[in-house]
């Protein structure tokens, strides 16, 4: 099972458009790489660029140990989930799975023993005689599935597979595409904007912005330790919380919102010197409520209430800043009144606010 | 609900006048090529034969040798038509999905091209054909109506509402260009190429102005031909001409009824999403 790498890879489009930029990223053999980011940060044209279906401006593809910017899509041994589904509409699901194996050679009952493999494993064996157009979103999105795995490809790409299931229906085929990876470990590539695909399903994650690279390693990593405000206000959800003020140390380092209407105090491993400009990222869960009076404590007013059922958030603000906080369900005063929160400080992030990068 | 269902009848009614006015023409001739020679000028007009006779027919098939026309109408127009749905499906596919040099130019420079009266390209074509050798053959018939300007444009238009996913897919499951063809875009393709057969095939089989100048020997000649031929002797026989009429008009009747059902079905339900 052969890994994958992208080296400096580059596009750009005639008249200067840059959808990557530079892109360096490793997937170790069976290993599954989830690319994250907005819409338009140019993960599927990365997905394209590994299956050879658009050629890079820049930079050189590796599978295994094989070049393979000159190799054509068919040569490439990988298979790909569209989010489109992209089944082939005037065959049946037998034949969609059968297509691959049948072009390249495979005697007929070798197509039907894997095909019906791949069939079994998805559940898709009484629809083998129906046509896409026959199908639910779900059972589309298996026979997909199945055309790509009966081939047994070198490198796995799936495309926002899930993008086109309702809630309910892509949590079942979210766990499902996790089991299977966990079963075959084949080296995989899976592009999401989805928070929880893209929190679960990754041995990695990459978090893509406007074609460049901005963090990569394993989601709790990536979660715990953001290396900048874009992935600190990208990934999780609510998004996590940034005020924006200075270091002050007369009296103990603390951290002052722009407007002095916050004030944190931090323990010694405050960054930066006196009067430093920083961007101070708290997540909602590290926002907790405290007793009148509390050391640390901040006094803000609540401005909306949410009751999720397992947990509520609390949106409330002082002066400028705006906190949520993610907090264990109980009743919670109305709009207007007073709360006093306390910031967990050894969960605080300190950030740039010039370059966003991590301090 | 009564007013709904007055204006359902109006509809009916306004329909049935419709119907009554395209069929009637086509109905009578069929009734007239059954009457006695004279009966169809006759003053009142009759509506139908007062002893149905064939005799029409087996003058036409027997001393008129229309046979011949006929065969030769039919080996043209299928010819025609499944050599010019080969072309035209090659060349639309490629407007609409391939990507080469200069395609939106020469795309519009075809399209430009539809503006040309075909009149005027017959004197060359018929220079051109000369030249080849082409004139008083069945080829010459043919050759000018294999790739048309209209075809391309109408299968290209079809083409492009195939995902390119699709044949993105394909070429991951390792199908070459020519199998992509072959296997994905021309079942896609077939409606558009049903229609686009029925339109080449009565578009060659009710020519008549360009197998009149192409060929001169008659036994090359199709039915217009043959059958405006027959008109200059027999002006005055209409139940003949009538006759003569139903031979033409009834082959292509039948191959659209039996066709239509392909028009344009729905065959890229269920390919993507939705």
């Amino acid at each position: 099972m052969p890994g994958l790498r992208l080296a400096g890879v580059s596009k750009a489009y005639p008249g200067g458009r840059r959808v990557v930029a530079d892109v360096t990223l490793e997937a170790a053999p069976g290993e599954l790489l989830v690319l994250v980011g907005p819409s338009g940060c140019g993960k599927s044209t990365l997905l394209r660029i590994i299956a050879g279906l658009e050629a890079p401006s820049a930079g050189d593809v590796f599978i295994g140990e094989r070049r393979v910017n000159d190799v054509s899509p068919r040569d490439r041994d990988v298979a790909m989930v569209f989010q489109s589904y992209a089944l082939y509409p005037h065959m049946t699901v037998f034949d969609n799975v059968a297509f691959g194996l049948r072009l390249r050679g495979q005697g007929p009952e070798e197509v039907a023993r894997r095909v019906r493999a791949a069939a079994a494993a998805l559940g898709l064996l009484e629809l083998l005689d129906r046509r896409p157009g026959q199908l639910s979103g779900g059972q589309r999105q298996r026979v997909a599935l199945g055309r790509a795995l009966v081939r047994e490809p070198a490198v796995f790409l799936l495309d926002e597979p899930l993008s086109n299931l309702d809630a309910r229906l892509r949590g079942e085929m979210r766990v499902e595409i996790a089991a299977l990876h966990r079963r075959l470990r084949a080296t995989s590539v899976y592009v999401t904007h989805d928070q929880l695909e893209a929190m679960t399903l990754g041995d990695r994650l990459v978090v893509l912005r406007a074609g460049a690279v901005q963090q990569s390693g394993p989601p709790l990593e990536v979660y715990a330790r953001p290396a900048n405000l874009f992935v600190a206000g990208f990934i999780g959800s609510p998004a996590m919380n940034f005020l924006s003020g200075r270091i002050e140390r007369a009296g103990g380092p603390r951290f002052v919102s722009a407007d002095g209407a916050v004030a944190v105090p931090l323990d010694g491993a405050a960054p930066g010197e006196e009067g430093r400009a920083v961007t101070l990222g708290v997540r909602p869960e590290d926002v907790a409520l405290a007793v009148p009076g509390a050391p640390g404590g901040l006094a803000m007013t609540v401005e909306v209430v949410e009751a999720l059922g397992p947990e509520v958030l609390l949106h409330a603000r002082a002066g400028a800043s705006v906190l949520v906080a993610r907090l264990p369900p109980q009743p919670l005063p109305d709009r207007g009144a007073t709360v006093h929160v306390t910031l967990r400080p050894d969960r605080l992030h300190f950030f740039d606010p010039e370059t966003e990068s991590r301090l | 609900m009564r007013r709904v269902r007055w204006s359902s009848v109006l509809l009916h009614a306004a329909l049935l006048v419709l119907a009554a006015a395209a069929l009637g023409p086509l109905l009578w001739m069929v009734s007239a090529s059954l009457m006695p020679a004279g009966e169809a000028s006759a003053l009142p007009p009759r509506l139908l034969p007062s002893a149905p006779t064939l005799a029409h027919y087996r003058d036409l098939f027997g001393r008129l040798r229309l046979g011949r026309a006929l065969l030769n109408s039919t080996l043209l127009a299928t010819a025609t038509s499944v050599l010019a749905v080969v072309l035209n499906a090659l060349a639309g596919y490629a407007f609409a999905k391939l990507r080469f040099r200069g395609r939106a130019r020469l795309f519009r420079l075809l399209l430009a091209l539809l503006v040309v009266p075909a009149q005027v390209a017959m004197l060359p074509l018929f220079l051109l054909l000369k030249q080849l050798g082409l004139v008083n053959t069945l080829a010459g018939v043919v050759a000018p109506g294999l790739a048309s300007v209209f075809g391309i444009f109408l299968v290209r238009q079809y083409a492009l509402s195939i995902p390119d996913d699709l044949l993105d897919a394909a070429r991951l499951d390792g199908a070459g260009e020519w199998r992509i063809f072959v296997s994905v875009v021309l079942p896609l393709l077939r409606p558009i190429l049903v229609t686009l057969a029925l339109f080449t095939f009565l578009a060659t089989w009710n020519d008549f102005m360009w197998p009149l100048i192409v060929l001169s020997d008659d036994a090359r000649y199709t039915l217009p031909v043959a059958l405006a031929n027959l008109s200059g002797e027999h002006v005055l026989d209409t139940e003949l001409m009538m006759a003569g009429a139903v031979v033409t008009v009834a082959p292509v009747l039948a191959l659209f009824l039996a066709l239509q059902r392909y028009y344009l079905q729905g065959v890229m339900l269920g390919s993507v999403k939705g």
